[in-house]
């Protein structure tokens, strides 16, 4: 049995979680459905001060928003920072900006070894925008940087704060790809399509992003790992009805949003296996198992930016 | 497999459908909105206009632009009780399914400019408005209506409807509506779970801020 299969099998037999017992703490901090934040509050949008730092300031906040428009040259696809950071990083449990910055510096398991702020906003663009990574010092890194810093005013540094992330819901014994796919058709085909291609407004500006295919996040991205997925969904969706999916639900839509083909990790060097085995090897992570019939990472369009 | 081949069946017989008398569909359509069926369903033109502009003083609401599907599934709703209007039942009552998709058909392509003479709003409202408009108040959970409703208010098919240019006295009472539970069936009660969070200050503000938006509802090009 190749890792691949095996990591498949271990994902739909039922077994204990791995990756919850280290989760949970921040699953029973984060347990508000009604969406109200947690204790900390950023500085509202009307409190950007004038001057050249406000300025800065302004500029992350209009990138975070609108992503191609203000950064386009780091953008590989249809997505805004904003469509999985809600409320312009602001929300609690929708990973809230203020609790990444105090986060940082911090060591990675993802590239062993400590990475500051802006760094990890450096992966950001690489995986989750399947673009390119701004280089250290460019105008869109510091831009991004000074919003988050001012969106932090006041949070305390060294801790993890109530709110930072998605905090992971329950996970069930089993994932049920099947079911996952109901769930989605029922809940999310309306704004995300049932292609998962997303919905465009008449003006041509992404409404609803896509969460699969050649526009959305890469093979590299954290929103790949179902983990993530679950814990964004259980929060934050359907939009505006936070909360109202059972545990289970979100975890199984989730792992059906993250059976699909997407752009390739950037890190592939030509072996779908061996990028598995470096940077996929979790039981909650698809890329490299056998969907279907389909290998996940076989057939996926190219990382990057693509020519038009 | 199967399943792709049996939706691209369904599919084409559609788009045959469609193409094979789009003049006679986009005609039916007309001459519902302009003169009515003659079984029953009155002119829509009385009261939502020719080209679609609606009556806004009156709360009679905008259609130029709403897309096809937005305008069938309220037809249907008037038609079986699941929306209730003592002027809208009856019309969609008699209306067939395929007058109902022909008149959509007719009010989706339909462009309407803007109804002067808006009453004018202090500043304060409108600036509420916008807020809840572009940001929401996550405070609360609420999302900004132009996540579902498009950026300026102009509409994203065919699920969620232009709000841009409508009837200020019609949002507020699809509002109220929807907080009170007189209006039901939106797609997985999205707008009654929306509306519950407004209180009514913010639902007078967003109603008065939508209504002064320029409609250039133009549908949904994928």
């Amino acid at each position: 049995m190749t890792a691949a299969k095996r990591a498949h099998s271990i994902l739909f037999a039922a077994v204990a979680s791995l990756s919850v017992a280290g989760l949970a703490v921040a699953g029973a901090a984060w347990a508000d459905p009604s969406g109200e934040q947690s204790a900390f509050t950023p500085p509202s949008g009307a409190e950007i001060p004038k001057g050249g730092f406000g300025e800065m300031v302004a500029l992350g906040r209009d990138i975070f928003t609108d992503t191609s428009k203000h950064a386009g040259a780091f953008v590989g696809n249809d997505l805004n920072c904003s469509n999985c950071h809600l409320d312009k990083g602001r929300l609690a449990g929708a990973a809230p900006l203020w609790a990444a910055y105090v986060a940082y510096p911090a060591f990675r398991k993802k590239n062993q070894r400590v990475n500051t702020f802006e760094e990890r906003l450096q992966g950001c663009f690489r995986y989750s925008m399947n673009g390119k990574a701004p280089p250290l010092g460019d105008t869109t890194l510091i831009a991004l940087q000074a919003y988050a810093y001012w969106l932090a005013k006041g949070a305390p540094t060294g801790v993890d704060m109530n709110g930072r992330g998605y905090p992971a819901p329950k996970k069930p014994e089993r994932l049920d790809l099947a079911r996952g796919g109901e769930i989605y058709a029922q809940k999310c085909a309306l704004c995300h399509g049932a292609d998962g291609a997303g919905l465009k407004a008449a003006d041509g500006s992404v409404a609803f992003p896509p969460l699969w295919g050649p526009r959305s996040y890469n093979w590299g991205a954290g929103m790949s790992v179902i983990t993530n997925a679950a814990g964004f969904i259980k929060a934050n969706m359907p939009l505006g009805l936070g909360g109202t999916l059972s545990d289970e639900d979100a975890w199984n839509v989730a792992a059906f949003v993250d059976s699909h083909e997407r752009p390739q990790d950037p890190r592939f060097e030509g072996s779908v296996a061996e990028t598995r085995k470096a940077h996929h090897d979790n039981p909650l992570d698809l890329y490299g198992t056998e969907i279907g019939g389909v290998t996940l990472g076989e057939n996926s369009p190219p990382s990057g930016p693509q020519p038009k | 497999m199967i399943a792709s081949k049996v939706w691209l069946f369904f599919a084409m017989s559609a788009i045959t459908s469609v193409t094979g008398r789009p003049a006679v569909a986009a005609e039916a359509g007309s001459v519902i909105a302009t003169q009515g069926n003659g079984r029953g369903a009155v002119a829509c033109k009385a009261c939502h206009g020719e080209a679609g502009a609606g009556i806004p003083a009156v709360g009679f609401p905008r259609l130029a632009g709403m897309s096809k599907e937005y305008i069938v599934r309220q037809l249907d709703a008037f038609a079986d009780g699941g929306r209730a209007h003592t002027m809208m039942s009856p019309v969609a009552k008699a209306l067939s399914p395929d007058e109902r998709a022909a008149v959509a058909a007719y009010f989706e392509a339909a462009r309407a400019p803007a109804t002067p003479g808006l009453a004018p709003v202090d500043e304060a409202t409108l600036a509420r408005g916008a807020v809840l408009a572009r940001d929401g108040a996550w405070s609360k959970g609420l999302p900004a209506c132009g996540q579902c409703h498009g950026p300026d208010g102009g509409g994203i098919a065919p699920a969620f409807p232009p709000l841009a240019g409508q009837s200020e006295k019609y949002l507020k009472a699809q509002l109220d509506a929807w907080r009170q539970g007189k209006r039901t069936g939106d797609p997985l009660q999205l707008m009654t779970v929306v509306a519950s969070k407004l209180d009514d200050a913010e639902v007078a503000a967003v109603a008065a801020y939508y209504a002064r938006l320029p409609p250039e509802a133009k549908g949904e090009e994928r």
